[in-house]
């Protein structure tokens, strides 16, 4: 459902934008130029720019936000949660990169800090994505241990090398700063399951523990949900965890020629 | 709108549990394709000059013409994978998308089938 102009409605309106000045003899200023969506009203979306005294903000992205929010416009509005990049909550686009906002330093970003939505989502308000889809997508992969063998009366036992297969996938926070980054999940991400869910599927594939690898590769294999995967690699690009979720897609697809032989 | 569960929709049709041949056939015919496309521009461009009689000559060899119809056959196969792939990455009409991959398989195997046949034709030709 490859999608290439934005429908007339979700246009940002350009001329719409707010200023919201720093005071002034302000030194250290810095300018945040931020993606706003009211779905209360009939307005197009529109970009504000609110200038921030430096010395007064944390280092993140995450504290100008907080900061904008608490101090100059309490109707900004943003998921966050942990602020130390291990719930996923402020996933979204900084300076062109999908990131989480609390890891991001301001630093980091020359000029204006500008930050949109997760990309090729529905926007609910402001910076809120709806993930809806994406979750629904995790479900559908059902992303728990799946036996047949009766439960042990202690642990399921693991070799240290079997749980070394598990790093580099259990890390991911399904943030979805990947699926979000990754153009097939643009143009197919109604039925293409995206880098985060198959990074997912692929933990239970190599979970010694699991007994259902052959009927999970049974649901992955399929034109849409795993081969949209074109290995352009933005996925690994942007992972603000350091994961490669395109290794994982391309074990997954290692597998399913193996077990044809 | 649909009042189908966010689950039920991500679920969709389910697994069309196929896609691992296409997926591999595409490989194995680029590979395929390394030494066949290097072999046929390195072998064109040893010609001073490219004209009808070099060319009938050239294809006369044995080996040529069964190099050639091994060139043409990963070309035009690889040629309708690669193609289906791109119209099912940006064609979102479920009837549009299949015509499309019709009438593309279509027309790449007939030029196939034309280019395989030019070949026999000159090979086997007195």
């Amino acid at each position: 459902m490859a999608q290439l102009t934005l429908p007339k409605n979700s246009t940002i309106d350009r001329s719409a934008g707010k200023v919201f000045k720093a005071p002034a003899g302000t030194k250290n200023v810095r300018a945040f130029k931020i993606y706003r969506y009211d779905p209360d009203t009939q307005a197009n979306p529109r970009v504000d720019t609110y200038e921030i005294d430096m010395d007064k903000c944390g280092p993140m992205v995450l504290d100008a936000l907080i900061k904008i929010k608490s101090e100059i416009d309490a109707s900004l509005t943003f998921r966050r949660s942990c602020r130390e990049g291990i719930c996923g909550s402020c996933a979204m686009n900084i300076d062109g990169t999908n990131t989480l906002a609390c890891t991001k330093a301001c630093d980091e970003v020359k000029g204006e800090v500008k930050i949109y939505p997760l990309p090729h989502m529905p926007v609910i308000k402001d910076l809120i994505p709806d993930l809806t889809h994406f979750y629904a997508q995790y479900a559908s992969i059902e992303p728990w241990l799946k036996t047949d063998t009766p439960a042990p009366t202690r642990e399921r036992l693991q070799s240290e090398e079997d749980r070394a297969k598990l790093d580099g996938l259990y890390e991911c926070i399904l943030c979805a700063c990947c699926s979000t980054s990754c153009p097939s999940y643009w143009w197919n991400g109604d039925r293409y399951l995206g880098p985060a869910v198959l990074m997912a599927a692929y933990r239970w594939l190599v979970d010694s523990r699991d007994e259902a690898t052959g009927e999970r590769l049974d649901q992955l294999e399929d034109p849409f949900k795993l081969y949209r995967c074109h290995t352009i690699m933005n996925c690994a690009k942007t992972c603000p965890k350091g994961l490669n979720p395109a290794l994982a897609i391309a074990e997954t697809k290692k597998m399913l020629v193996e077990r044809r032989g | 709108m649909s009042l189908r569960s966010p689950l039920s929709q991500a679920r969709g049709l389910g697994s069309a549990k196929d896609g691992v041949g296409h997926w591999w056939m595409q490989r194995m015919t680029a590979i395929a394709l390394i030494p066949l496309s290097l072999w046929f521009v390195f072998s064109l461009v040893r010609f001073p000059l490219l004209d009808h009689a070099t060319m009938v000559a050239w294809i006369h060899a044995p080996l040529v013409a069964v190099a050639l119809v091994l060139f043409f056959l990963a070309m035009f196969y690889h040629a309708a994978l690669g193609v289906q792939v791109v119209i099912e990455d940006y064609v979102g009409n479920e009837g549009v998308k299949l015509v499309s991959i019709v009438v593309t398989k279509f027309a790449l195997f007939a030029f196939g089938a034309a280019a395989i046949f030019a070949v026999l034709k000159i090979a086997f030709g007195a």
